[in-house]
């Protein structure tokens, strides 16, 4: 276990912005963290990363509770990117790997690396002022791994990248993870957690509405939907038991009642001598699970 | 390298790095190098080229004339009037002064005409009107046979020497210790409050900045708020007192140098004062003023007032700064809405300022200098102008305590500020809300 928040509450003033919120990642996972805009991310994320500090309730990075030397285990990319504007791109990876506890030495040694692996070895005089925005992404990004972190949070870390960057930084994340960094993501770009996350926290006024492992969930939510596509005439005589949700030209989609009831739908399609193409149950989008616990959690 | 030294560091190194820190470091003394160029150059300025004027004596009280610079006398030499203006129309004179003979001895005021057609430049003509002035004196003193070495025994000046009676007042004050004091303490409380304003208002730029540009976040999730905020305000209070240091350092080089490359003679420009001023100063009393003063200067205790700058920069620095710090943290991208804010940081410093060079300069040992010279919030600008004068040791001490004090209370109040302050966005803010982050927890 990489990261354990238990019973995490934080207040401003009169507003609770983390409600008893607690999770656990494990090491290694890609963990998404879910939630609309000013549900209470950021205020936990920023507990995790002691830039603030709980009101009460407790987290342990890797079995330890948090500590001032954690941060040098965390690497965290904040949604808002910022890097020093007027300071060279060289200096200022210096600058901040140094502060994550790295020696000058072994900062200079990372950063060469990174340089070539992203092929950009010749920025290191440039001023982030000059560079891109995209260009200042792959800064902001390399600044946020220098330092090997066990943990790495990401704050919707493609908006403003291109595809050929966000495919490299991609990349990138999941060859760190192969090598054993426990990633967890914030974002409301619902494809990229089904692509990359296994374990996910959806988080909804400060609350922790929904929480477990990517394709458990799925399956919580599954309505029992199946599609059938067949080459040929629909078979005109369908029993009641199988309700049809949607026609379309070659396929239809089926509500059933129960799970078991697949066998049957595919043993009457066969029955009937259709040419099956494809038979898939349709699990839901993250996007109609996210708005739906959201809807049902709203009012509470 | 600890991380609070790592951000001293960066925070010193970008600010003196920076193309208007080196400009302004090395403007302030090029500056002081005109200003003086300029003043020798008018104080050597003859007022225009020499002119030749007849003395057209009527009854022979003036002649002869000494020359003087830019002017030269020549006697009328039994020559009209109307011959010596002829002369002047064909250019082989200047001007032709007629001097009058003296209706009576009683009369005070007497007329003495310039003829031509050229204006005669003020400076010239007031030399002339003062020549002419003791010339007709010594002839008046002539005319009445006295004596002119009796007459000198006549004038006498008059100085106050305060004396101590049961006080600890010291027997050494001259008319000089007040003036000295008031230059000294003057130029310390200006330091000081030019100093914590500008670099506190520094500090503050530099925290709204960082906000701005959001890299606060990033750095938040390295290193404490505390000791993010420290190495700014120490960065930004060292790279302060290196131009300090750096113009002291030049300024000495400049006004030492200078006079050397010109040749310059500090007594040529007594002499040229006393001869075109209003006050005909004696050279000699000039000098022994000037030894009076530096006298003075001496009699000063020079490492207790450093040392006490040294403390009450600090301490007004580290008190305003933090404020600053504070400020910076709960202002949104905008400049122009944080005038409110800054205004409880701005005004007791300008107030301080404003008791000291119009109650300070009258009495600095009235009752409002004392208060202002212990009150925390003032003391860093009243002090140091009040130590010029030997205030008594227990005002000191009480003064230096409490600045120490408040100093680390005004860190420790904008540390719990700013830890808030800096990750709040896109809320107008106000003091009540900002007295209420103090309360948060982490």
């Amino acid at each position: 276990m990489i990261l354990s928040v238990q019973d995490v509450v934080k207040t401003y003033g009169d507003y609770m912005a983390v409600n008893h919120v607690s999770l656990e990642v494990q090491k290694g996972s890609v963990f998404g963290m879910l939630g609309p805009n000013g549900a209470g991310k950021t205020s936990l994320i920023r507990m995790i990363t002691t830039i603030t500090a709980p009101d009460s309730g407790t987290i342990y990075l890797d079995g330890h509770k948090l500590h001032s030397r954690s941060p040098e285990q965390i690497g965290y990319m904040p949604e808002e990117r910022g890097l020093y504007k007027k300071m060279k791109v060289g200096e200022q990876l210096l600058y901040l790997a140094q502060l994550k506890g790295l020696t000058k030495a072994q900062a200079q040694k990372e950063i060469d690396a990174w340089f070539t692996k992203f092929e950009i070895k010749d920025w290191w005089n440039k001023k982030v002022e000059d560079l891109s925005k995209g260009m200042q992404q792959k800064i902001q990004f390399i600044a946020t791994v220098l330092h090997k972190p066990k943990l790495l949070i990401l704050d919707e870390p493609f908006t403003g990248l291109d595809p050929i960057n966000t495919t490299l930084i991609k990349n990138v994340i999941g060859e760190l993870n192969a090598q054993g960094t426990s990633i967890i993501f914030s974002t409301h770009r619902m494809e990229q957690v089904e692509e990359m996350c296994d374990h996910i926290v959806l988080i909804n006024k400060g609350k922790n509405v929904l929480y477990g492992e990517v394709q458990a969930i799925k399956n919580q939510y599954k309505q029992n939907l199946y599609r059938v596509e067949i080459q040929g005439e629909m078979p005109a005589d369908l029993p009641d038991r199988f309700a049809v949700l949607k026609t379309e030209k070659n396929a239809l989609t089926f509500k059933l009642e129960e799970e078991a009831q697949s066998n049957d739908l595919l043993k009457f399609f066969l029955q009937k001598g259709s040419r099956i193409t494809r038979f898939e149950e349709i699990l839901p989008t993250f996007n109609e699970i996210f708005i739906q616990r959201v809807a049902e959690t709203g009012e509470a | 390298m600890s991380k609070l030294s790592l951000i001293i560091q960066r925070e010193y190194l970008t600010r003196v790095r920076k193309k208007s820190f080196i400009i302004g470091t090395l403007l302030a003394p090029v500056g002081l190098l005109v200003y003086m160029l300029v003043i020798v150059g008018l104080s050597s300025y003859q007022g225009g080229d020499e002119i030749k004027v007849a003395v057209f004596d009527e009854a022979k009280m003036v002649n002869p004339l000494p020359d003087e610079q830019g002017v030269r006398f020549v006697p009328s030499a039994n020559k009209t009037l109307e011959q010596l203006k002829a002369e002047v129309t064909e250019k082989k004179l200047d001007g032709v002064l007629r001097i009058p003979p003296l209706g009576n001895f009683q009369q005070k005021d007497h007329t003495i005409f310039y003829y031509s057609d050229e204006k005669l430049a003020p400076e010239k003509s007031g030399m002339i009107e003062k020549r002419i002035a003791g010339k007709i004196k010594e002839y008046k003193m002539d005319s009445l046979k006295l004596d002119a070495a009796q007459l000198k025994l006549l004038e006498s000046e008059v100085s106050i020497d305060p004396e101590g009676i049961n006080s600890d007042q010291e027997d050494d004050q001259s008319k000089y210790t007040a003036g000295v004091g008031l230059a000294v303490g003057g130029i310390m409380t200006f330091l000081l409050f030019f100093m914590v304003l500008m670099y506190g208002q520094m500090v503050m730029r530099s925290v709204m900045e960082e906000k701005t540009n959001r890299i606060v976040e990033v750095m938040m999730s390295s290193v404490r708020p505390f000791d993010l905020m420290m190495g700014k305000i120490i960065g930004a209070g060292l790279v302060g007192l290196t131009q300090v240091v750096a113009w002291v350092v030049l300024s000495g080089a400049v006004s030492f140098f200078v006079p050397l490359l010109m040749g310059f003679d500090p007594s040529q420009m007594q002499g040229q004062m006393a001869a075109g001023g209003e006050v005909a100063v004696d050279p000699e009393l000039m000098q022994d003023a000037g030894m009076r003063i530096m006298a003075e200067l001496s009699k000063q205790n020079w490492p207790l007032l450093i040392g006490s700058f040294i403390i009450y920069f600090l301490g007004g620095y580290f008190i305003y700064s933090s404020m600053f710090a504070a400020i910076g943290s709960a202002m949104g991208d905008d400049m122009g809405e944080g005038q409110s804010l800054t205004l409880p940081a701005t005004l007791p410093l300008i107030l301080a300022f404003y008791i000291v060079s119009m109650a300070g300069w009258r009495n600095p040992d009235s009752g409002l200098m004392v208060f202002s010279s212990i009150f925390p919030l003032f003391s860093p600008i009243a002090m140091p102008f009040r130590l010029a004068f030997n205030p008594p040791w227990w005002q000191v001490a009480l003064s230096l305590t409490l600045v120490i004090a408040s100093a680390i209370f005004f860190v420790w109040l904008a540390g719990r500020i700013y830890r808030v302050g800096i990750l709040m966005y896109g809320k107008k803010v106000t003091l009540k809300e900002m007295w209420k982050w103090t309360f948060y927890n982490g």
